[in-house]
């Protein structure tokens, strides 16, 4: 079985943001950047899914240089080899262009399986993947928290709302959009690092038509978010003294206590 | 040339779901700014019972778009059809609520006419005829204001939360007109839905909640919230992670995909506010939250914040409150 990841660099989820000057932009020099959490959680199902029906994972990113962390990372905890479709801003194409991108760059593969995670921690546009599906004209499915995979034969549980599930079924070839916290990620051993480093890396270029498709979509500007409450932080930097005086708030002020 | 706003009603066999009222009263308020008239529509194999309820709101018409391959929802099924129903009716702007069927089909749909959504939208504001949407990126740290550059139509969905179910303004009747739709190959079979585990805690009855998020950084450390819940008689609760973790059930998950609570006073303990855990307790009385992140977006909706550490605040805080009840 053949499988794809698509895994995209993302900000680290604890990194302070700041504005640009044009206020269109976060200041990416000095940032730090991980793996979009639930793109980590699309590998291990893959890794898992290889491990049972055996295969090959190819791992698919998409970005500036840095992103080659993520592509070894990736062949690090067990991915086969990579493609990495290299470009600068190409993190602030549409989710339609993006998937275009990315459908041309993995299309000769024809692979088996297609996963995804189910949205971005930066953008979170969460409609890559689905249109990267209706792109290469595979059925799909989003928000999968369990894959059943054996042969052509595809059955998929999907997160529905306030704790309902359900399953679908199709066959493969298909795309999955993955849902973070579904299994327990693997670290890379020591072994897998040393063996990643043989591993192929095929950088492509993007088709510059694609990239200048119009995006339909323009952002403005970005700013932290407007309070919608006028929050009144206690103990000035002193959580124990915050504390004492959280309390006496919460009763004589709130009066929930 | 294109003209109205068509608006998206989703329910599972019938029943409605509420965001639609929601997405119903975004599109009343966008399309009244836009001048423009505004319809909705219903898929479905047989949705003749719930057409004149939605009928019942200040709408121009309802469509109701037929197949007997609508009866169940496909991501394959409700594509074709919507795309059917946007071409026939031409509209400069579809609304649709952002829910989980919605993230499902609505990209395709949206890639059928070139393009992408204009996803998950916490408000709108219409200037001088053309509208500037707003989402949370960053995992809601920071806000982004969107406008559309290019043709109709626009496709855009709504968070949930965004407008209100009742701000759905009642009409004096819209005119129900049925389409019969056509429907190309459904490549995925849906079983029925299920609930894993019938819910054992319900948390929405709860006057108190302490919610716990990654900030706890491990189980044993739970101790620490439970005493502060049992200090303030109310139930213990966590973010997303913590379910995931198993370290606390399911059950107790507050969130887009476990429970939504409104309780009086709400304690969210090293939750740094992601949308989704928002959406499920954004409604509680008092919001209280401890943090050691400034930027966290707890502290937008938060009445009372420290920033700190919670392994320091807590335990004084559960002491402090422990002298407070034993005075009153």
């Amino acid at each position: 079985m053949k499988i794809i990841v698509m895994m995209k660099q993302v900000a680290n989820k604890d990194a302070i943001l700041r504005i640009n000057k044009e206020g269109t932009w976060i200041e990416e020099g000095d940032l730090s950047f991980e793996v979009s959490e639930s793109d980590g959680y699309a590998l291990e199902e893959a890794l898992r899914v290889k491990e049972k029906l055996g295969g090959e994972v190819i791992v698919c990113s998409m970005g500036p240089q840095r992103v080659k962390s993520v592509i070894k990372d990736a062949l690090a905890r067990g991915a086969d080899r990579a493609i990495h479709v290299v470009g600068d801003n190409l993190g602030h194409l549409s989710p339609y262009a993006a998937a275009g991108v990315l459908a041309e760059s993995i299309r000769e593969e024809k692979a088996d399986l297609v996963l995804t995670g189910l949205q971005s921690d930066d953008f979170g546009y969460a409609q890559t993947g689905v249109i990267l599906a209706e792109l290469l004209e595979l059925p799909h499915a989003t928000i999968v928290i369990e894959v059943d995979v054996s042969g052509e034969k595809l059955r998929v549980k999907r997160e529905l709302e306030s704790g309902w599930y359900q399953w679908y079924s199709m066959s493969t070839p298909a795309l999955l959009t993955i849902q973070s916290g579904i299994s327990q990620i693997r670290y890379a051993t020591l072994k897998g690092i040393m063996a990643a480093k043989k591993k192929e890396i095929k950088e492509v270029t993007p088709l510059a038509d694609i990239v200048s498709r119009p995006s339909h979509q323009k952002i403005d500007k970005i700013y932290l978010p407007q309070k919608t409450k006028q929050t009144q932080l206690l103990g000035n930097g002193d959580a124990k003294a915050g504390a004492v005086e959280l309390a006496q708030k919460l009763h004589t002020e709130a009066r929930v206590i | 040339m294109s003209e109205g706003t068509l608006v998206f009603v989703e329910h599972r066999n019938g029943a409605l779901n509420k965001t639609s009222l929601e997405a119903i009263a975004a599109a009343q308020s966008l399309g009244s700014q836009l001048q423009q008239p505004i319809s909705a529509v219903l898929l479905g194999s047989d949705v003749g019972a719930l057409a004149p309820e939605i009928a019942g709101y200040d709408l121009v018409k309802v469509v109701t778009a037929t197949n007997d391959k609508l009866a169940e929802y496909t991501p394959d099924g409700y594509t074709d059809a919507m795309e059917r129903v946007v071409r026939a009716l031409n509209p400069q702007l579809v609304v649709m609520p952002h829910t989980y069927l919605v993230r499902d089909f609505a990209p395709k749909l949206a890639a059928r006419f070139g393009k992408s959504l204009i996803s998950d939208c916490i408000r709108a504001q219409v200037t001088r005829g053309s509208i500037t949407f707003t989402r949370r990126i960053f995992l809601g740290k920071l806000d982004a204001d969107v406008v559309s550059d290019g043709e109709p139509p626009v496709f855009a969905t709504f968070q949930s939360g965004a407008y209100r179910p009742d701000q759905a303004a009642k009409g004096s009747g819209a005119a129900v007109e049925s389409m019969e739709v056509e429907v190309g190959e459904i490549r995925m079979t849906p079983e029925a839905p299920f609930q894993e585990v019938k819910q054992a805690v319900d948390l929405s009855k709860a006057d108190i909640i302490v919610a716990v998020g990654r900030g706890i950084k491990s189980k044993d450390n739970l101790a620490l919230a439970e005493k502060l819940a049992e200090a303030l008689g109310g139930d213990l609760a966590a973010s997303r992670p913590i379910c995931d973790a198993e370290w606390l059930p399911i059950d107790r998950q507050i969130g887009s995909s476990g429970q939504t609570v409104a309780p009086k006073l709400y304690v969210a303990l090293g939750i740094s506010g992601a949308i989704q855990h928002l959406v499920g307790m954004k409604n509680s009385g008092t919001i209280v939250a401890i943090n050691k992140d400034p930027e966290a977006p707890i502290f937008d909706i938060a009445d009372y914040g420290i920033v700190g550490d919670l392994f320091e605040a807590v335990p004084v805080l559960t002491e402090e409150i422990k002298k407070i009840k034993g005075l009153s």
